[in-house]
């Protein structure tokens, strides 16, 4: 067996595994699985029927629906020829989540300036040119410009300096 | 006649209605938010149309949070504005930079780009905006017009109905997506399927959310869109090294000749009803309008021989006609509550926040909102042709603003948005993970936008299937009567053509190259 389209390949397995990871919750572990492990792993929804749906009727419905598909996608991709994957790009990919986040985890404790500039320079590090000069500029800039508009006239309830520092 | 004239009226009194808002602490009393908001909103939507790698979908995700605090109606006529803004914007790029500003706006580089190459940058320009402008009025009409007959039927629709036309829709979308029939409908299913996140309302169980009490109301609407169209698109473009070379060459004589004139009114009139006819349908919107003009002017023109070569035809019928799919696209979202193109969906979602559930009892309802929002279309309009022609050169200007300095700035407001929703840093973890998700469908040439209104609809299509089986008392057949239930079954039945016209030349295609295959063996 070959892979002659990486791309449909790829992207079947991935509906695969979409689509079987929403079935086998909605499902729950069948019960052998459950006495070895002593307990309840994945307690599932009830199914019901066609005239009164329980929870786990439409997901188990469309997540078999995404499995079939994904499997078809998959066939494919063995039997005719496709384009390869694009490269991935993680520097970019890596700071920009890596941006987003920090912004989100430092925003309560340390406020909406500081957590802007660590955003900025964070963000600024996925591109492909670095100044110092000009990233702490745009970082200045954004922070003032953020506090005037979201914290004084949208009154979002953001912090503007650390807690400790209040 | 008269009716819409009233109905028109009523929308004027609201979009010039005096409001006591607060701002900075200070209470302003007669204070005109609707017309200020429009005026952002526009202004908004021609900046993000201008820049390149901003799209209407990010930015209305990313202001959500911001009109939390609006009243409804300027709150939708901003979010309203910066759609078909982004559609005047988008044409300015692709005049003077080759580049699609909106991604309605690819087939204006074609010929938009060659005038600007012969020093006729102006004439193309004024050209895009007037026939927006003209388009943008008609279609105003053509909402005003077809809006409230649609939603005096869709006020028969039950449960099997509804569910017909979601599907119908989510159908029309995946034929529109490009790339692989099958992808998108998984896409689709994968969309669905992440709607249904949270709480089950008919039975209280909460379902998908491992625990997370974050999840117990669904994942946020404006999270997964930022994620997958606003991180994603960031990360996108920052991998390609960009040298954009803008024409920065002094765009003088924008007026267009005699000649042009001549030459143009007769494309921007069929882009126009072109344009309006393929935005009402479900899944269309601004750019199948576009790509379906210029095709068509292709075809008909006496200048065809000069397409792609600066035809003005080129500019003027894909521009009024994106314009008037962009503002006809509201007539669906507005009567039935079903969103066409991703944009829409995210109109419900403001909507939705706002306390309003989108149907077509809101133009009962609620007739200030409706046709306020209606109106403001037109004021908007206006404002467009304005902030285009005389100022054109502030938008060149900013063209030549480096990407290194927009996306901190897009993505500092990104999270600002997705943190605000909740106050909490989870909204932001799951946009990280969408942003994720969706990098990986573009690299794996799987589109997001169809899982977008997959998304939405998830949860209202499985309320409505559980409705009609009980009415039917598990009857799968009820959506499939021809006898009692004629509207569905037409409903399913254009869905079915649709996905078996679609599938057709692929599986030509395939016969094909199995033919050549054996051949060649």
């Amino acid at each position: 067996m070959k892979i002659k389209g990486p791309k449909d390949f790829w992207a079947g397995l991935m509906f695969i595994a979409f689509g079987l990871f929403f079935v086998a919750v909605a499902v729950g572990t069948p019960e052998f699985l459950d006495r070895i492990a002593g307990q309840k792993l994945i307690p599932g929804y009830q199914f019901g029927s066609a005239v009164r749906m329980g929870p786990a009727y439409f997901p188990i419905v469309l997540g078999g629906l995404l499995a079939f598909l994904g499997a078809l996608v998959l066939i494919d991709s063995l039997a005719e020829e496709g384009p390869k994957v694009p490269r991935f790009h993680f520097r970019p990919l890596i700071f920009i989540i890596a941006s987003c986040l920090a912004f989100a985890y430092l925003l309560k404790p340390l406020g909406l300036v500081i957590a802007g500039v660590v955003l900025v320079f964070v963000g600024a590090f996925g591109g492909h040119e670095f100044k110092w000069k000009e990233v702490a500029i745009l970082a200045v800039v954004l922070a003032i410009f953020s506090v005037l508009v979201f914290v004084y006239a949208l009154t979002l309830p953001f912090p503007i300096w650390p807690e400790f520092a209040s | 006649m008269e009716g819409l004239l009233g109905n028109l009226a009523i929308g004027f009194v609201e979009v010039f209605k005096l409001k006591t808002i607060t701002l900075l602490g200070a209470t302003l009393p007669n204070f005109p938010l609707n017309i200020v908001v429009c005026f952002i909103g526009v202004l908004l939507g021609t900046l993000i149309g201008v820049l390149p790698g901003v799209g209407p979908v990010a930015t209305i995700a990313m202001l959500l949070p911001v009109t939390f605090n609006l009243d409804p109606i300027a709150a939708l006529i901003m979010l309203a504005g910066i759609y078909y803004g982004a559609q005047y914007g988008g044409s300015t790029t692709a005049i003077l930079v080759n580049l699609p500003g909106e991604s309605s706006s690819v087939v204006t580089c074609l010929d938009g780009y060659q005038m600007a190459r012969q020093g006729r940058a102006g004439p193309a320009l004024a050209t895009a905006a007037l026939g927006s402008f003209f388009a943008g009025c008609v279609a105003t009409l053509v909402v005003a017009a077809f809006a409230p007959p649609l939603a005096e039927v869709a006020l028969k629709f039950g449960p099997a109905e509804y569910f017909s036309l979601m599907v119908l829709g989510l159908v029309s979308a995946v034929v529109l997506a490009h790339g692989s029939l099958l992808k998108a409908i998984a896409m689709v299913i994968l969309g669905l399927l992440l709607g249904l996140v949270g709480t089950d309302v008919n039975s209280g169980v909460l379902r998908f959310a491992f625990g997370i009490p974050e999840l117990a109301d669904g994942i946020g609407f404006v999270t997964v869109a930022m994620g997958m169209f606003g991180v994603a698109e960031i990360v996108g473009n920052l991998e390609y090294k960009g040298a954009r070379e803008v024409f920065t060459k002094k765009v003088t004589h924008l007026w267009p000749t005699k000649d042009d004139f001549k030459r143009i009114w007769a494309p921007v009139l069929r882009g126009t009803a072109l344009g309006s006819a393929l935005g009402i349908l479900p899944g269309g919107g601004a750019l199948l309008a576009s790509f379906g003009a210029y095709t068509l002017e292709k075809k008909v023109s006496k200048y065809a021989r000069e397409f792609g070569k600066g035809a003005i035809e080129g500019v003027a019928a894909p521009e009024s006609a994106n314009n008037a799919g962009a503002q006809t696209s509201f007539i669906p979202l507005l009567t039935l509550g079903i969103p066409s193109n991703p944009v829409m969906a995210l109109m419900i979602g403001a909507m939705m926040i706002q306390g309003i559930a989108p149907g077509p009892q809101v133009m009962s309802e609620r007739p200030q909102l409706f046709w306020g929002m209606i109106v403001s279309m037109w004021v908007g309009n206006l404002m467009l042709v304005v902030l285009n022609l005389p100022l054109i050169g502030m938008w060149i200007k900013l063209l030549t603003v480096p990407y290194r300095f927009l996306y901190p700035s897009i993505l500092l407001f990104m999270c600002i948005g997705v943190y605000s929703i909740s106050n909490q840093p989870f909204d932001a973890l799951l946009m990280a993970f969408f942003g994720l998700l969706g990098y990986v469908c573009v690299k794996l040439e799987c589109e997001p936008a169809p899982s977008i209104l997959g998304f939405i609809l998830g949860p209202l299509m499985e309320e409505n299937l559980r409705r009609a089986m009980l009415l039917s008392r598990g009857d799968p057949t009820v959506f499939v009567d021809p006898v009692h239930k004629p509207i569905s079954f037409g409903f399913l039945l254009v869905a079915a053509i649709l996905l078996v016209v679609i599938a057709l030349p692929a599986l030509r295609k395939k016969r094909e190259e199995v033919f050549v295959a054996e051949e060649q063996t």
